[in-house]
């Protein structure tokens, strides 16, 4: 199968039942999705597909070949953290940070669509991201100051 | 977890599906989103032998609306409903695409795959059932239509041969005086409801129901038509009486299980309780007015 992953075009023979979240860890070695419930609920495992977030654990990995898959590794530009990055680190949106891939994703998805979000759309834009350690609390405000901020650049 | 192993074939169009699934046989299966097939697969609960991807067919995640009629088509996404005109025409149908599981899911899951699949506690069998639907099913012979009542026949269970692929949705554009709501109850975002109830209503005037259609899922092994509660209100006035009589009846229509997502008495009580809500919103919606509804969830 042939991607393109973060910008760049790789290649790769797989076997069908490889997921998608396999083939990224396994295959081209970005550990960065992870693989938290591996039942299509916890979003550990979010990627952009073609514009779209989705599960990658909940995709076969030949079902994206020619697509274009952004994960968190594609994030940071020249060594600076992306703004939504930025604001979960400033935020303290994060304690032991192994949802948080995902959920930098979802933001980015919720920001695209809404870039002055409300509470609602927040709410209902990472309600397929899990977080054991947060409250939430501070996930709410990292998006509303990554929000800020990206609406200054 | 892993998949029992396949093979793995892309349709380019819908006559090499079809020859696909008649070289493959049985032991093969469409895939579209894959939201429920690929759980079931990796829980080994399915182990189909070849898997054929319709997502590269051209024309299939079309969105029509004409001579009264949607049409959508199979690989339409939740979410593409979620955000299309249709959802403002028909409210029900964003009530439901909308609430199905969570965003990533959306973005992937199609509403063709959710009728095929048949699960009892799917959004889409019983928001489309308060509506008029078909759905067109194509295979080696050609296409044919069927009425969406008689193309769920039980749970996981379609009217679908196995050399047939759905590719088509039609709902009859409700006429003018008509609203209806898709409302769920579920424990959190990205799982299937507890209960859920559909009701869409024509009115007469302000205060009298001219026709209604109430359906009810995940309290059966199909979505089901509560046509008791249906009677109820059909050329009746909307009053607290007659909705009663409605809900008590829907209550009745209801067989379901007790799992882990709840007793079955409780959710006798909860379709009730969503039935009547929905009943309301239907009216108001029919009434002109716009109101937000759909699935209700702990953190929402």
């Amino acid at each position: 199968m042939r991607v393109r992953v973060n910008g760049e075009a790789r290649e790769a023979e797989v076997e069908p039942r490889t997921l998608l979240v396999e083939f990224l860890r396994e295959h081209l070695n970005l550990t960065g999705t992870h693989i938290g419930c591996d039942t299509t609920y916890c979003g550990a495992c979010t990627v952009i597909l073609n514009g779209r977030t989705v599960k990658s654990c909940t995709l076969f990995a030949p079902m994206a070949d020619g697509g274009e898959i952004t994960t968190v590794e594609g994030l940071a530009k020249d060594g600076a953290l992306h703004p939504v990055q930025e604001a979960f680190a400033e935020c303290h949106g994060l304690q032991c940070g192994y949802c948080t891939p995902g959920l930098l994703l979802s933001t980015l998805q919720l920001l695209k669509k809404h870039p002055k979000p409300t509470e609602a759309q927040i709410r209902k834009g990472i309600a397929g991201n899990t977080c054991r350690c947060t409250g939430y609390q501070n996930v709410f405000k990292s998006i509303r100051v990554a929000a800020a901020e990206m609406e200054k650049r | 977890m892993y998949a029992a192993p396949f093979s793995y074939h892309r349709a380019a169009s819908l006559q090499e599906a079809v020859k696909l699934l008649q070289e493959l046989g049985e032991e093969a299966r469409v895939i579209a989103g894959g939201q429920s097939l690929i759980p079931l697969m990796k829980m080994r609960m399915a182990r189909p032998a070849a898997l054929i991807d319709i997502n590269s067919i051209p024309g299939l995640g079309d969105i029509n609306n004409s001579q009264g009629e949607l049409r959508f088509g199979a690989l339409v996404r939740h979410a593409d409903l979620e955000h299309s005109a249709a959802g403002v025409t028909v409210p029900i149908l964003h009530d439901c695409a909308a609430g199905i599981a969570d965003v990533q899911v959306r973005n992937q899951g199609t509403i063709g795959g959710s009728l095929a699949e048949a699960d009892p506690s799917g959004d889409w069998p019983t928001a489309l059932l308060a509506l008029d639907t078909s759905v067109v099913c194509v295979g080696p012979d050609g296409q044919r239509t069927v009425p969406l009542e008689e193309f769920i026949k039980d749970a996981y269970t379609t009217a679908l041969a196995h050399d047939e692929i759905l590719t088509e949705v039609r709902v009859s554009t409700p006429p003018k005086s008509s609203g209806g709501a898709h409302l769920a109850f579920k424990r959190s975002a990205p799982v299937y409801p507890t209960a859920s109830a559909s009701v869409q209503l024509m009115l007469a005037d302000h205060h009298t129901c001219k026709d209604a259609r109430i359906a009810l899922g995940c309290v059966g092994l199909t979505a089901i038509r509560a046509k008791e509660a249906e009677r109820a209100l059909r050329g009746k006035p909307l009053d607290e009486k007659n909705i009663r009589t409605a809900v008590e009846a829907a209550r009745a229509a209801a067989d379901p299980q007790s799992d882990m997502r709840g007793s079955a008495d409780y959710k006798r009580v909860l379709v009730g309780v969503l039935v009547k809500r929905a009943v309301g919103i239907a009216t108001r919606r029919a009434r002109g007015e716009i109101v937000e509804a759909g699935h209700e969830y702990a953190g929402r």
